[in-house]
C-alpha cells in the first residue's frame, strides 16, 4: 500500500521538512521540490558559501529550531527525493511540471503537499521602485545568505513582527540602522500584552528587540505615513508624515514590509476552493485543522495557506504529513496529532493578536498619489487603476488586469496583486473580498524559452 | 418580470455581435447585446491578435478585405486604436513543398488586392535577419498586421454602447424563441427581450441557439494556447506566421513577444481551459530556435481561450434557413479577430437590406445539411492560426 503512495511536497522550509519526515519515518518516500539551493526555507535560510557566522549569529533566539530543522532534512536524504533550485511551474492533476537544471520535467503525485510558504507584502508609495528600496524579507536574505547589507544607513519601514526582527538582525551584523518607521500607532503594541499568557517567548523577544533598538540609540517613530522615498540612481533619503507634521532623513537604503502574503498560485493551479481571510486580507486555499484542501489528495500548510509563522509552520507541515497517512489507512500516532492542532490552535489565536498589534495600514491606497506607479512590471500608474474603475466601471481584479495590463508583467501580480486589490477596492466602493483575486495562470515565475522539454523527474 | 423591445437582439458581446450593434445603430435601428459575461472576453478578446488576410481561404477574402478597411479607422470608430499595427504579415516556408504552397496561394490571390511579395531564403536573410535557422522562403502580405485584441473587443462593446445600444453583460439567454409577433428572449437577470430580428454571434456557444431553431450545426471548440515573453529589444518588425502552422509570433510595441502554435486543454467545466506543458514548452523552444533574439529570453505567462470550431474552418455567416428575422455569425475557426469587424457590418446590411454586397454564400448554415461536406471553399492552405494539435 504504501509503497504506491507518490506524495509531491513543494517547498523545503518549516512545512515542507516536518512534512516529509512525518511522511519518511512511515516509509513512503516523497518527493520534495525547492527553489533555494538548500533547504530550510526564507526562514531558516542556509549560506550558500560558508563563512565565519555561527546559527546564533545568523537565526538570532531561533538558532535552535533552525539548527533542529536543518538537520532533520539532511538526516533524510536518504529517504526522500530532493530537487533543490527547482521550481513547480504548473500542477495538472495528479502531475506537476517541474524545471531544474535548464529543464522541464513531469512528476506524477498521488498526494500534494503545498508547503510554497509567503513573500513581502507591500504596497506602492512614492519613490517605491529607487533602487535601494528593498522589501524587508529581502533585505533580510541579503544579511543571512549572503552576509552583506542592503546599504551603509538603512531606515526600516512598514508594520509586522519582521520590522522590528530585521531591524534588529542588521543592528547586531554591525549595519547601521538610521530609523525605525512603524505605520501602526505605539497603542498598537500593546495588544502584545495580551499575548503574554499563551506566547511569552515571542512577545519577550520581540519587547527584547525593540527595547535593543531603543537602547542603541535608533529612533524609533510610530504611527508613520510615508511620503516619498527620495533619490535618483540612488535612495538618499525618506520623509514621512507622524502626527500631522513631516519628517525627514538622510539613508541610502529603505527595508520595507507590510507582514507577509501567502504564496498560492499552485493551490489555484490545483484547483482548490479559495476563502477570503479576513485577518490576512487575501484569498487562500480553504483547509480544514490537518491541512486538507477542497481537493482530494492535495494539502496545504505553512505561510501559504494563511500567514501563521515558522513555528505553527513546522506543526502544520507535521499535521498534513498524518493526514496523508490517516487518509491513505496507515497507521497514525493520534496522541501527537491531538497536540499539534492544539499547539496551532494556540498559535491561531495569538496571531490575531498579533495582528492587532502590528495592523495593515487599511487607509494606505486610498491615499496613495495618482502618480505612483502601481505595477512595476509593466509600469502602470495607480490613476489608471483609479480611472478603469471610474470610467469602464472596473469592479473585479481580472477584469482591471485585462483592461489596464496590472498583474500581467513578470511577477504576474505577485508583487503589485495586493495593491490593486486594495486601489480597486477603495476606487469602485467594494470591499476588498468583493473585487476578488487574480487567476493563477502557469507558469507561475518566469520560464526560459529554451528550456528543455519533459521527462520523468522519478 | 418586465420586457424590453428592441429591432435587434445579439446573443453574444464578441467582436461581432459589438460591431454590428455599432453598425445597426448607425443605421438607427435600436439594438440589445447580451453577453453571458463580459463582452469581449471569449475568443474576441483572448485570441492571438493577428490582423491577417493572407492565407486565408478564397471564399473569404472578399469579407477579409472589407474588414482591412475598417482596421485603420479604429480610432475614429470606437476611440483608441487598439495597439493596431500595419506591420505586415510574413508567412515563412520551412520546406520547398511548404514554398510552393505558398507560390500556389499567391497565384490564386492575385487578383484579390493582397499584394503578396513573394522570396526565396537568400531575399529573407537580407530583409529578416533576426529570423534564424532553415527557412526556404516567405510570403510577405505588407498590408496586413496586428492589435490586442483584450483592447479592441472592449472598445467595441463601449462604442456600441456610447452610439445608443443597449448592452447587458452577465446576462445569459435562457430561451430564446419565434411567435407572431417576433422574437422572446428570456435573461437570467429578470428581464425578457422582445426583437424583431435576432443575431446569433454567441461564438463557442452558438451552436445551442441554432439547435433551437432546427439548424444543428457541427461546431466544436479549440483552445489556443499564447505565450508572452518579458519585453525584449525590439525585433519582430511583422507578424510571423508559417505555412503548415505549429508556430505564429509578434512583438508588441512594449517589447513583449507574443508566441503561438500549440493548444492548451479544457478544464472539466469546459467552458475554461489551461496550458499544458509539453506543448507550450515545445512552441517557447520553436520560438528560440527560430528568433535568435528571443533565445535568452523568458516566458512571463502563458494564456488561453476558447474558440468555435467548424470541420470546413469556415464561419457561418448569414440567414437562417429556417426562420425570417434570425441571422448567425460565429464558428471563426479560430481566424475570427480580423474579419470580425467586416462581419459586424455584413450582419448590420443584411438586417437593414435584406441583403449584403459582400459575397458570404460560403458561409451559409444549411451548407452542411445540403453537402455533408461544408461549404466546398479553400482547404488547400492553412490559416495561419491552425496549433499542431499537442
Amino acid at each position: 500500500m504504501s509503497k504506491k503512495l507518490r506524495p509531491l511536497i513543494v517547498g523545503a522550509g518549516p512545512a515542507g521538512i516536518r512534512a516529509a519526515e512525518v511522511l519518511a519515518n512511515a516509509g513512503i518516500r516523497p518527493l520534495v521540490v525547492d527553489e533555494a539551493p538548500l533547504g530550510g526555507g526564507q526562514i531558516y535560510r542556509q549560506r550558500f558559501v560558508p563563512d565565519e557566522r555561527t546559527p546564533r549569529d545568523l537565526y538570532g533566539s531561533e538558532a535552535s529550531k533552525a539548527t533542529a530543522l536543518h538537520q532533520t532534512f539532511a538526516a533524510l536524504a536518504d529517504c526522500i527525493d530532493y530537487r533543490p533550485q527547482a521550481l513547480v511551474w504548473n500542477i495538472g492533476p495528479t502531475v506537476a511540471d517541474i524545471a531544474v537544471d535548464g529543464r522541464s520535467r513531469r512528476a506524477d503525485f498521488t498526494h500534494l503537499v503545498l508547503a510554497t510558504g509567503a513573500t513581502d507584502r507591500v504596497l506602492p508609495f512614492d519613490g517605491w521602485t529607487i533602487p535601494g528600496v528593498f522589501t524587508l524579507g529581502g533585505a533580510q536574505v541579503a544579511l543571512k545568505s549572503q552576509g552583506c547589507a542592503i546599504g551603509d544607513s538603512v531606515v526600516f519601514m512598514g508594520t509586522g513582527p519582521l520590522l522590528y526582527l530585521v531591524a534588529w538582525q542588521y543592528l547586531k551584523a554591525g549595519a547601521q540602522v538610521a530609523a525605525v518607521l512603524d505605520t501602526a500607532p505605539f497603542a498598537a503594541k500593546l495588544n502584545l500584552l495580551l499575548g503574554l499568557p499563551s506566547q511569552p517567548g515571542v512577545v519577550l523577544r520581540g519587547i527584547r528587540y525593540a527595547a535593543e533598538l531603543v537602547a542603541r540609540g535608533i529612533p524609533v517613530h510610530y504611527g508613520v505615513a510615508p511620503i516619498r522615498v527620495e533619490g535618483g540612481a540612488r535612495v538618499t533619503g525618506i520623509a514621512w508624515r507622524e502626527a500631522g507634521k513631516e519628517s525627514r532623513l538622510a539613508c541610502d537604503a529603505v527595508g520595507f514590509g507590510l507582514g507577509l502574503r501567502s504564496e498560492t498560485q499552485l493551490a489555484d493551479l490545483a484547483g482548490c476552493h479559495f476563502i477570503f481571510d479576513e485577518r490576512d486580507r487575501a484569498w487562500r486555499p480553504e483547509r480544514d485543522a490537518a491541512g486538507r484542501t477542497s481537493v482530494p489528495g492535495v494539502y496545504a500548510a505553512g505561510d501559504g495557506a494563511g500567514v501563521a509563522g515558522a513555528d505553527a509552520a513546522e506543526l502544520a507541515g507535521e499535521r498534513t504529513g498524518w493526514a496523508i497517512l490517516q487518509d491513505a489507512n496507515l497507521p497514525v500516532d493520534t496522541m501527537r496529532i491531538r497536540l499539534l492542532e492544539k499547539k496551532l490552535g494556540a498559535i491561531d489565536r495569538f496571531r490575531s493578536i498579533l495582528e492587532r498589534a502590528f495592523p495593515f495600514p487599511t487607509a494606505w491606497a486610498a491615499g496613495l498619489p495618482d502618480d505612483v506607479v502601481l505595477c512595476r512590471c509593466e509600469e502602470i500608474a495607480v490613476a489608471d487603476a483609479r480611472l478603469a474603475a471610474r470610467q469602464q466601471s472596473v469592479v473585479e481584479i481580472n477584469r482591471l488586469k485585462a483592461l489596464t495590463r496590472i498583474g500581467m508583467g513578470r511577477c504576474q501580480g505577485r508583487m503589485c496583486g495586493t495593491a490593486a486589490a486594495e486601489v480597486l477596492a477603495s476606487s469602485c466602493g467594494r470591499s476588498l473580498e468583493a473585487v476578488g483575486r487574480l487567476r493563477s495562470q502557469a507558469p507561475i515565475k518566469p520560464l526560459p524559452l529554451d528550456l528543455t522539454g519533459e521527462e520523468d523527474a522519478a | 418580470m418586465s420586457t424590453l423591445a428592441t429591432d435587434v437582439a445579439i446573443i453574444g458581446g464578441g467582436l461581432v455581435g459589438t460591431s454590428a450593434a455599432l453598425a445597426l445603430r448607425r443605421s438607427g435601428l435600436s439594438v440589445v447585446v447580451l453577453d453571458k459575461g463580459y463582452c469581449g472576453a471569449q475568443a474576441s478578446g483572448v485570441n492571438y491578435g493577428g490582423v491577417r488576410r493572407q492565407g486565408r481561404p478564397l471564399a473569404q477574402i472578399p469579407l477579409s478585405q472589407r474588414a482591412h478597411a475598417i482596421w485603420p479607422r479604429l480610432k475614429e470608430l470606437i476611440g483608441i486604436d487598439g495597439e493596431f499595427l500595419r506591420s505586415g504579415h510574413l508567412k515563412l516556408a520551412r520546406t520547398e513543398a511548404e514554398m510552393a504552397a505558398l507560390e500556389t496561394y499567391a497565384a490564386r490571390v492575385a487578383d484579390l488586392g493582397l499584394d503578396l511579395e513573394l522570396m526565396g531564403h537568400n531575399g529573407l536573410r537580407e530583409r529578416y535577419p533576426w529570423i534564424a535557422g532553415h527557412v526556404a522562403g516567405a510570403s510577405l502580405c505588407p498590408g496586413d498586421g496586428h492589435a490586442n485584441p483584450r483592447l479592441v473587443s472592449a472598445a467595441f462593446a463601449r462604442a456600441a454602447e456610447r452610439a445608443g445600444a443597449h448592452v447587458m453583460e452577465h446576462t445569459p439567454v435562457h430561451h430564446v424563441e419565434r411567435m407572431p409577433d417576433g422574437f422572446h428572449l428570456s435573461t437570467g437577470a429578470g428581464i425578457d427581450i422582445k426583437a424583431r430580428h435576432v443575431v446569433n454571434s454567441a461564438g463557442a456557444w452558438a451552436a445551442p441557439f441554432a439547435a433551437a431553431f432546427g439548424e444543428p450545426v457541427p461546431l466544436g471548440r479549440i483552445y489556443p494556447c499564447l505565450i508572452v515573453t518579458e519585453p525584449v529589444a525590439p525585433a519582430m518588425t511583422v507578424n510571423i506566421g508559417a505555412e503548415g502552422g505549429g508556430i505564429y509570433a509578434r512583438q508588441v510595441e512594449r517589447g513583449n513577444c507574443i508566441v503561438g502554435g500549440v493548444r492548451g486543454a479544457p478544464l472539466p467545466d469546459a467552458d475554461f481551459s489551461r496550458p499544458v506543458g509539453a506543448p507550450a514548452i515545445s512552441v517557447m523552444n520553436r520560438a528560440a530556435k527560430l528568433f535568435p533574439a528571443l533565445r535568452h529570453a523568458h516566458a512571463i505567462r502563458f494564456w488561453t481561450g476558447t474558440e468555435g470550431d467548424m470541420p470546413d474552418r469556415n464561419p457561418v455567416i448569414g440567414f437562417s434557413a429556417t426562420t425570417p428575422g434570425l441571422i448567425h455569425a460565429f464558428g471563426f475557426s479560430g481566424a475570427g479577430f480580423q474579419i470580425a469587424p467586416g462581419v459586424g457590418e455584413v450582419v448590420a446590411d443584411l438586417i437593414r437590406d435584406g441583403r449584403s454586397t459582400t459575397p458570404i454564400d460560403a458561409f451559409a448554415i444549411d451548407r452542411f445539411v445540403r453537402t455533408n461536406e461544408g461549404s466546398g471553399a479553400d482547404l488547400m492552405t492553412e490559416p495561419q492560426q491552425r496549433e499542431t494539435s499537442q
